[in-house]
């Protein structure tokens, strides 16, 4: 199970990388393997305020839709809208190209909510 | 990983779990719903084979004429006149029309039946028989002492023929006993995916032996119940519990083909009056806009945004790339081509409806 170093994540299995006040946000490689294949992403829109903790996307797998939901508030910049045609990307790189969105961090302290990623690993471990 | 012990294995379930599969409760059963991957899996069907652990299904075995002893006013189907060594398909119904289950019966003899039907519904379906066949009726259930491997797609026939040489002689929808790595089993040629593919019936005990074999083939890969739903659902398949159930009848799901109204059966006298009133409610196949899947007990409403009916299976479907789904509406609605929405109140998609096969390229007769 790859989990990266430097990334902050969520119990819902979120994570958030923060460069320069700017948040990217997407889901771990453990959710991505819980998925399974994921067929759609319904992305937010460029300017949507987003809370953390609330809903940012969805993705749907061959099985099931599931909610995704931000790390981190702040205003939606930029979404990765290679996922509306390879939402397979999510399954190669959760990580990497498979990012959901950029989100202009408006409250840097709310890291603090979230767990790093030794703590993500206990929790791991801890969940079975 | 589901630890309820009340769930059943099947004689594959440790070759499963050394392979990595997810497992998953299925109608009781602990199966394995995918191995590398459903997508996958689906490609490796369509295009190659995979075999499928579909040892949980139920076998039963009745001798004698199938006129005196019951059987045949209990199946839909017409059986008098089944040439030996083939298999009909076709349902139970109770006494209001409903599906009790979906069958397919084997003539193995002109007095000897062989039956197969759903995991879940072994009990029930064995205990709605023996009610109806006659006291004497020489009538067993074997569905604990057969494992059972479906091997499905294209290169199928090539396959088993390097270990069942006369394998090449069977048609689609027949069967016969072939020798087998030890055994004299049957084997039909039938299938839950639209692809050309063999059941194996095999002794539950060493049925793990036919596994092994057939995985150590370049060509074949195991595939779970995730994928075979896929596959399943692309060609217009109906599954027990979502298509058909104890309320639906096989006039409201679109199966009139397997009902042979010239012969007395259980639920009969409903489906006539059906039929003669005109159906309420009408089976449609549906095409979403985008790639978002319907999923089954969604509901379907028409452009006005009236509740029309329910979905019973949806999925992605890898062929179209676009979500496919399956649902009962009513009957007014049927037009090809006509918009439905697929969903909750709040929140709708927009589909086209369909025919009910999306995948029509399928090997299955080749």
């Amino acid at each position: 199970m790859d989990i990266q170093n430097d990334f902050f994540y969520t119990k819902e299995h979120e994570w958030v990388s923060i460069e320069d006040n700017i948040a990217t946000v997407g889901i771990s490689d453990y959710a991505q393997e819980a998925l399974g294949d994921i067929t759609f992403v319904e992305l937010p829109h460029v300017e949507d305020e987003i809370e953390q903790f609330g809903q940012i996307a969805s993705v749907e797998s061959v099985k099931a839709a599931s909610d995704i939901f931000s790390p981190i508030s702040g205003k939606i910049i930029e979404v990765n809208t290679d996922l509306e045609s390879q939402p397979g990307l999510i399954n190669k790189s959760p990580y990497h190209k498979g990012w959901i969105a950029k989100i202009e961090v408006s409250d840097s302290e709310e890291l603090s909510n979230l767990m790093n990623a030794e703590e993500y690993e206990n929790f791991l471990e801890s969940e079975g | 990983m589901p630890t309820d012990q009340k769930l059943q294995k099947t004689p594959l379930y440790q070759k499963h779990l050394s392979l990595k599969a997810k497992m998953v409760e299925f109608g009781g059963w602990e199966m394995p719903v995918q191995y590398e991957g459903i997508l996958a899996e689906y490609q490796q069907t369509r295009t190659r084979a995979s075999i499928f652990d579909t040892s949980h299904m139920g076998e039963f075995v009745l001798q004698g004429d199938c006129l005196k002893n019951g059987l045949n006013r209990l199946v839909t189907m017409g059986i008098v006149d089944m040439p030996l060594k083939t298999c009909r398909y076709g349902f139970l119904l109770n006494e209001q029309g409903g599906v009790i289950d979906d069958l397919i019966v084997f003539r193995e003899e002109k007095e000897k039946w062989f039956m197969v039907v759903n995991a879940s519904t072994i009990d029930k379906d064995f205990q709605h028989m023996k009610k109806h066949l006659t006291p004497q009726a020489d009538f067993i259930n074997l569905s604990s002492s057969i494992g059972k491997i479906d091997l499905q797609g294209p290169l199928a026939r090539e396959i088993l023929s390097s270990l069942v040489a006369d394998i090449k002689k069977l048609d689609y929808y027949t069967f016969d006993f072939f020798h087998l790595l030890g055994h004299n089993v049957l084997i039909s040629r039938t299938g839950y995916t639209g692809e050309l593919g063999y059941e194996i019936y095999y002794p539950a005990q060493e049925i793990g032996n036919v596994w092994d074999v057939l995985l150590k083939k370049n060509e074949v890969k195991p595939a779970g119940l995730g994928a075979r739903d896929v596959l399943r659902l692309e060609v217009g398949y109906s599954l027990y519990g979502h298509e058909l159930s104890d309320v639906i009848t096989p006039l409201d799901a679109g199966l009139d083909r397997f009902i042979d109204f010239n012969k007395d059966f259980i639920g009969r006298d409903v489906l006539l009056k059906q039929k003669e009133e005109g159906l309420i409610k009408k089976s449609i196949g549906f095409v979403s806009d985008s790639r978002r899947a319907p999923r089954a007990g969604q509901i379907l409403f028409d452009a006005s945004g009236q509740k029309i009916g329910s979905v019973t299976s949806g999925s992605f479907s890898p062929h179209l790339e676009k979500g496919i789904g399956l649902g009962l509406v009513l009957s007014v609605m049927k037009e090809k081509g006509a918009p439905v929405f697929f969903g909750t109140e709040n929140s709708k998609e927009s589909a086209k409806i369909s025919g009910k096969i999306f995948y029509k390229n399928g090997t299955l007769k080749n």
